[in-house]
């Protein structure tokens, strides 16, 4: 009996159990605690999320009461199409009258070729994208002059390429190449000259065209030899001329950023400036590829002289000139002036008070003359200020461009980072308070990303020093070089001066002859700044 | 025994830590999720640029496209958004986990702990094949081995009538 019982209550027990599962649901109050159980924690995961937020937004407005940078590069004119276009004429079609003939908007057709397969084969290289995206300038090249014909004639068709096409592509009117610079410049077909010839020719053609009224796009460095330095800034500014000197850095936002951080006094007293220039390739060693086709009967050696000092014909000289004093400037010319240049942009700091400098043949001993490493110290007293430089043609070790100040330091590439130092008298308080850690910069800039300010996490800081941040998303790259070249046509359009006009580029160069004058002369120089001569 | 039959066999305690299991990987995923939805310049550009290991051509292929990489980014943190409220809450609760091992396990084919790759960005430990990626996703999966969302969560309300 108690059996059956038993039995009986296992199967009511079953069955009920079975309806439980089976039968019709219904939500009771337990379920619905139970299906909200989890419901808090999304509740408090909401607040801790906006006490984090609150708190990043304390420590960003703190920031930003030190550290408030508005600047933004100046607005880009638009180009007047409509009026008649502008004429050009180009000296010299190496390695950088390329890159300035692409500026204006005309390639090479084997360029074209070349930048389109790369871009094929490698999708970061956005060099063919940037140039087809370049804006017209409304310019035409009428005239070119090189004495390599091999580079003459790859010039001629880079001028006629009007429709940025490949080989065998539609081309328009074909530029008139002139024998010699004299003949270009005095042409009446010419209105402005582009010069891209080593350094012994820089000022000769530059005056020249001076005189003759020509707008001049100068590649840097200004001058080869003291003396016509001040030959070419009387005829730049007698004859009224639009002149530009190439330091394209100009064009470059985080420039802008650092100037107006001097400006605020962010930094402090400034009293050293570090800049570095190191390289580690045969090209960064001016090491030169020699055109194969290349030889006596195709290059006018004497016009390539000039002035130098008479050589026999060589190869290895006219090609990799920049390893001779009797054509270059050395480190000085080539990347001091760029360093030089930037931090006169930055800080106005104007001609050194004095110069000392040493180096030497270290690395490259292939017969060159010019110091494959070399350190230059210059002081300005007015400024209390050291600017110290120093390259290596033989590490890629950088050491950045560094502004060192008593309340805080600022490292300037494509970015801007600026720290506060730990000793600082203005930013003790904040830095007692936990508000300001030296460790964290209190300024970053990335250019192309959206929001400024100084919280930017680990992460994007890291893979944005090493250029892997913002290159793809935020619209297109522009090239410094395209807009150097174009704020100089716009400029001759408007009749005002450029950004890096003839009195920047007279402190460009007097700065980097004091600096090759103590090199090689092995002493201390001064500038007298009264009387506006080197002693 | 039916399947749900068989889960109303964990005791409290296996409950509770299953439960909170659950609820910490979704407030992982949420907050991740988050960070990069207020942070409008968030890429995942240079994480994928920086892909080692076999698949690596492809996480490239992907930061190299413009418009893969917009829709790449766009997945990816709402994928996360998602998948951690879906996790916390227990809503959906099997596809959310399901998600979330396909994206993690993204994530460690693109950064597979292996002797001799290095990356640029810094880790935070000393990780030899297995990382803490990999065991979130083992993780992952034992919640879909052991569900948890019908004992507490919104899934409870969508329990469907065993036969």
């Amino acid at each position: 009996m108690e059996k059956e019982e038993r039995k009986k209550k296992v199967k009511e027990e079953a069955k009920e159990k079975e309806g439980r599962l089976t039968g019709p649901r219904v939500i009771g109050r337990r379920d619905v605690l139970k299906g909200f159980a989890t419901v808090p924690f999304l509740g408090a995961f909401a607040g801790a999320w906006a006490r984090k937020r609150h708190i990043e937004r304390e420590l960003k407005n703190n920031l930003l009461e030190v550290v408030h940078l508005t600047a933004e590069p100046a607005d880009i004119v638009p180009v007047a199409i409509n009026s008649k276009p502008l004429r050009l004429g180009i000296i010299g079609f190496g390695l950088r009258g390329r890159h300035l003939l692409r500026a204006t908007g005309h390639a090479e057709p084997q360029w074209i070729d070349d930048a389109k397969a790369s871009a094929a084969s490698n999708r970061l290289d956005t060099s063919y994208e940037d140039f087809m995206n370049q804006e017209d300038l409304n310019v035409v090249i009428n005239g070119v002059c090189d004495v390599f014909n091999i580079h003459a004639e790859e010039a001629v068709e880079a001028g006629a390429n009007i429709f940025r096409q490949g080989k065998g592509g539609k081309m328009g009117t074909v530029p008139k190449r002139y024998r010699t610079y004299k003949e270009l410049i005095a042409s009446p077909e010419i209105d402005a000259v582009i010069i891209a010839t080593p350094d012994h020719w820089h000022a000769p053609m530059a005056i020249e065209a001076a005189r003759a009224g020509k707008h001049v796009y100068l590649e840097k460095p200004m001058t080869w030899n003291v003396p016509e330095t001040y030959e070419l800034v009387k005829a730049v500014k007698e004859n009224n001329i639009i002149f530009q000197l190439g330091h394209q850095g100009r064009q470059t936002e985080s420039y802008i950023k650092a100037k107006e951080a001097i400006q605020k006094n962010i930094l402090g007293k400034i009293t050293l400036v570090e800049v570095c220039t190191n390289r580690n390739d045969p090209n960064g060693a001016w090491v030169y590829p020699i055109h194969p086709k290349a030889g006596p009967d195709n290059i006018d050696w004497a016009q390539f002289l000039g002035q130098a000092p008479f050589h026999e014909f060589s190869l290895e000289r006219f090609f990799r000139w920049r390893c001779w004093w009797d054509y270059s400037t050395g480190l000085n010319g080539d990347l001091l002036t760029h360093e030089y240049d930037s931090i006169n942009q930055i800080m106005s700091i104007g001609i050194p008070d004095s110069v000392v400098a040493s180096g030497g043949i270290y690395f490259f001993k292939d017969g060159r003359t010019v110091p494959d490493v070399q350190q230059v110290v210059m002081e300005f007293t007015k400024h209390d200020l050291t600017l110290l430089y120093s390259a290596s043609l033989a590490s890629d070790r950088q050491r950045g461009k560094v502004i060192m100040g008593h309340d805080a330091h600022m490292e300037i590439s494509d970015r801007l980072v600026i720290n506060a130092d730990p000793q600082s008298t203005a930013y003790s308080e904040k830095i007692k308070q936990g508000v300001i850690d030296p460790v964290v910069p209190i300024y970053s800039f990335t250019p192309g990303k959206k929001g400024i300010d100084g919280v930017a996490s680990a992460t994007e800081q890291y893979f944005a020093s090493r250029g892997l941040l913002y290159t793809y998303r935020k619209g297109r790259r522009v090239d410094t070089t395209y807009l150097h070249m174009r704020e100089w046509i716009h400029c001759i359009r408007a009749h005002i001066q450029p950004s890096c006009n003839i009195d920047q580029g007279f402190e460009e160069a007097i700065s980097a002859h004091m600096a090759t004058i103590a090199l090689r002369e092995g002493r201390r120089v001064y500038w007298d700044r009264e009387k506006e001569i080197i002693i | 025994m039916t399947k749900n039959h068989h889960l109303r066999e964990y005791s409290t305690f296996q409950a509770l830590m299953l439960v909170l299991l659950r609820v910490s990987i979704g407030w992982h995923f949420l907050y991740e999720g988050l960070v990069k939805v207020f942070n409008p310049d968030w890429s995942s550009f240079g994480y994928l640029m920086d892909s080692k290991g076999i698949f690596a051509d492809v996480f490239k292929y992907m930061a190299t496209h413009k418009d893969i990489l917009q829709a790449v980014d766009l997945l990816n943190i709402w994928g996360l958004v998602l998948i951690g409220a879906g996790m916390i809450l227990g809503l959906f609760t099997r596809l959310s986990v399901s998600c979330g091992i396909l994206l993690l396990s993204l994530y460690y084919l693109s950064h597979p702990p292996l002797a001799g790759l290095q990356y640029i960005f810094p880790q935070e430990g000393s990780y030899l094949i297995v990382n803490k990626t990999l065991i979130e996703i083992i993780a992952l999966c034992l919640l879909l081995a052991f569900p948890n969302s019908h004992i507490a969560g919104i899934d409870r309300f969508f329990q469907k009538k065993n036969k």
